[in-house]
């Protein structure tokens, strides 16, 4: 197919894929301008000025509810999550790798994990936590609920590394002598190490933007997602553009940062010498 | 004795997790759908009444049925717009740095925000948006179309902005997996390019198309918050009827409901695991 020269059907795909796109870009851009509109502009075109005069805004306590607050709670959530998310995923990968009892049950618990709607996991465990008599909080039932969002993607994740990995070099290390240990801190981990941080974006990322599974677990203090539902139905100025620019800036800048260490790591192995 | 204790100690922490935060919780729901409740408290009691009021109900069933509209819109649209992307990407674009880079494109929007992806239809949407502002600069249209923002269009339209990544990313990975061999040998047998895609290329592509169907089909049997916002309230999904008796407190009637739905889509999924082998496919 794409053996000669380019065809009608390369030109007529390659204008399909920039449409796409542009749809997928197109609306984030439009609120990311719009977040720098002057002081007396509205929700929608035209530019009346530029300004950072809703950047400002959003730091202003009373002006937005807690922002503040709920920024800090989503991203302590997130990051225990990612860790948790990475370590759980990594041992569940490891155990896949060998026949256990049960092995086949808990696989589809985890893509049942992933097809049972969100609003149902919100729902069950904020009523099991009420029927045990528990408050709710971010850091319990939240926690856990977005857990059951982040693990199942973390565990294919590794499920598919696995799949592809292959025995030889734990076999060549332990001809050399070394303990099953040291094989996997010196052999099996530098060689899936793109793929944890892999699972660890992923972690960070779905459950810094996390809302449905979050509404019924949150408890009394918001996390950001639940904040920025709660001002679309009250706030009716670009302070809601200005609070969509940062928190996706932020969630851009945990993808780069991925991206920077999956290349440091790749870069790293190549400038390895043979010892 | 370690060794074969070793896979157990391994897998403990998920199986852990996920029965404390997913099944006991399905267990708690389950088990809720059957108590009493009144205008204050729920209360231990085994009453089928909550089932006989949601599905004895007229609105639960045309609400169903509306969810199932958005479920095949939905999915038709992102079938097609994943294949041709998934396509294009596989077979047209030759170095695999730039596919690498392309494909990192179309999935970086996913990492972010869904509701900020959702709130940023509304300066392009709405009355005065930018596409109402141009359709009437242009003469396209004589006034202000009404139903791009806060209706069923636009309800859709988000839900495939959402979640069209998950039918892209397993249909590419179907589609890098087909040897190229065979699609020489489908020319050289002399199929044209239609015949190559419908005979080769497609069938091979199912278990991608099998894995984003259930993606999307789950995502859109279970979602609340697109229909609630992009709808402005003048649509009804099955999830957003379950939010709003969460929200009136109601929690018996709303597990009565989340247990049919989670039939519904225990049911449609283990239909779609026929097609696909999902260990296999990984």
């Amino acid at each position: 197919m794409a053996s000669e020269g380019r065809g009608l059907e390369f030109y007529a795909l390659a204008a399909f894929f920039a449409l796409f796109v542009l749809f997928l870009y197109g609306p984030l851009s439009t609120i990311l301008i719009l977040s720098f509109q002057g002081p007396g502009g509205g929700l929608t075109f035209p530019m009346n000025g530029v300004s950072t005069r809703w950047f400002e805004n959003l730091f202003e306590q009373q002006a937005v509810g807690d922002f503040g607050g709920s920024f800090a709670r989503s991203l302590a959530l997130g990051v225990m999550t990612t860790l948790t998310t990475v370590a759980v995923s990594l041992c569940a990968g490891l155990a896949f790798r060998r026949r256990f009892l049960g092995s086949t049950a808990l696989f589809y618990l985890t893509v049942a994990s992933l097809v049972v709607p969100s609003i149902l996991v919100s729902l069950g465990i904020g009523l099991a936590f009420q029927v045990a008599g528990v408050q709710p909080a971010w850091w319990t039932s939240a926690f856990g609920a977005h857990l059951t969002w982040t693990l199942p993607f973390g565990v294919l994740i590794m499920f598919a590394v696995f799949n592809r990995f292959s025995p030889a070099y734990e076999e060549a290390a332990r001809d050399l002598g070394a303990s099953n240990w040291q094989t996997f801190v010196h052999v099996v981990l530098p060689i899936i190490a793109p793929s944890l941080v892999g699972v660890g974006l992923f972690g960070f990322t779905l459950s810094y933007d996390e809302f449905a599974r979050t509404l019924m677990t949150a408890g009394s203090f918001n996390t950001l997602p639940l904040e920025i539902y709660g001002m679309t139905t009250n706030v009716t100025t670009p302070v809601l553009y200005a609070l969509g620019a940062v928190t996706t800036l932020v969630s851009f800048t945990a993808i780069a940062a991925a991206l920077v260490a999956m290349s440091a790591i790749a870069r790293r192995r190549k400038t390895l010498k043979p010892v | 004795m370690i060794a074969r204790l070793a896979p157990y100690l391994q897998a403990a922490p998920l199986a852990l997790i996920l029965g404390a935060f997913l099944l006991l919780p399905l267990a708690a729901i389950v088990a809720v759908s059957f108590w009493d409740y009144d205008s204050v408290q729920i209360y231990p009691d085994f009453i089928t009444l909550n089932y006989v009021e949601a599905l004895g109900s007229w609105v639960t069933w045309k609400t169903y049925l509306n969810t199932l509209k958005f479920v095949a819109i939905v999915w038709a649209i992102t079938t097609v717009v994943g294949f041709l992307v998934a396509y294009f990407l596989a077979f047209h674009v030759r170095s695999a740095t730039m596919q690498m880079v392309l494909f990192l494109i179309c999935t970086v929007p996913f990492l972010t925000s869904n509701i900020i992806r959702m709130i940023s239809w509304v300066p392009f949407l709405g009355r005065n948006g930018l596409l109402n502002t141009t359709l009437v600069e242009l003469g396209i249209v004589p006034a202000p179309l009404e139903f791009l923002l806060f209706s069923e269009f636009a309800v859709v339209l988000a839900m495939v902005h959402l979640y069209v990544l998950f039918m892209v990313t397993p249909i590419f990975n179907s589609l890098m997996r087909i040897d190229r061999a065979l699609i020489e040998a489908a020319r050289d047998a002399g199929a044209n390019g239609w015949q190559t895609l419908t005979n080769v290329v497609i069938p091979l592509a199912k278990p991608g198309i099998a894995i984003g169907s259930i993606f999307v089909v789950t995502l859109v049997l279970g979602d609340f918050v697109t229909v609630r916002f992009m709808s402005g309230g003048q649509s009804a999904s099955v999830g957003l009827m379950i939010a709003n008796q969460i929200s009136l407190l109601q929690y018996p009637a709303a597990a009565a409901n989340a247990v049919a739905l989670l039939a519904l889509v225990l049911l449609m999924v283990a239909a779609m695991l026929r097609i696909v082998d999902i260990r296999k496919e990984l």
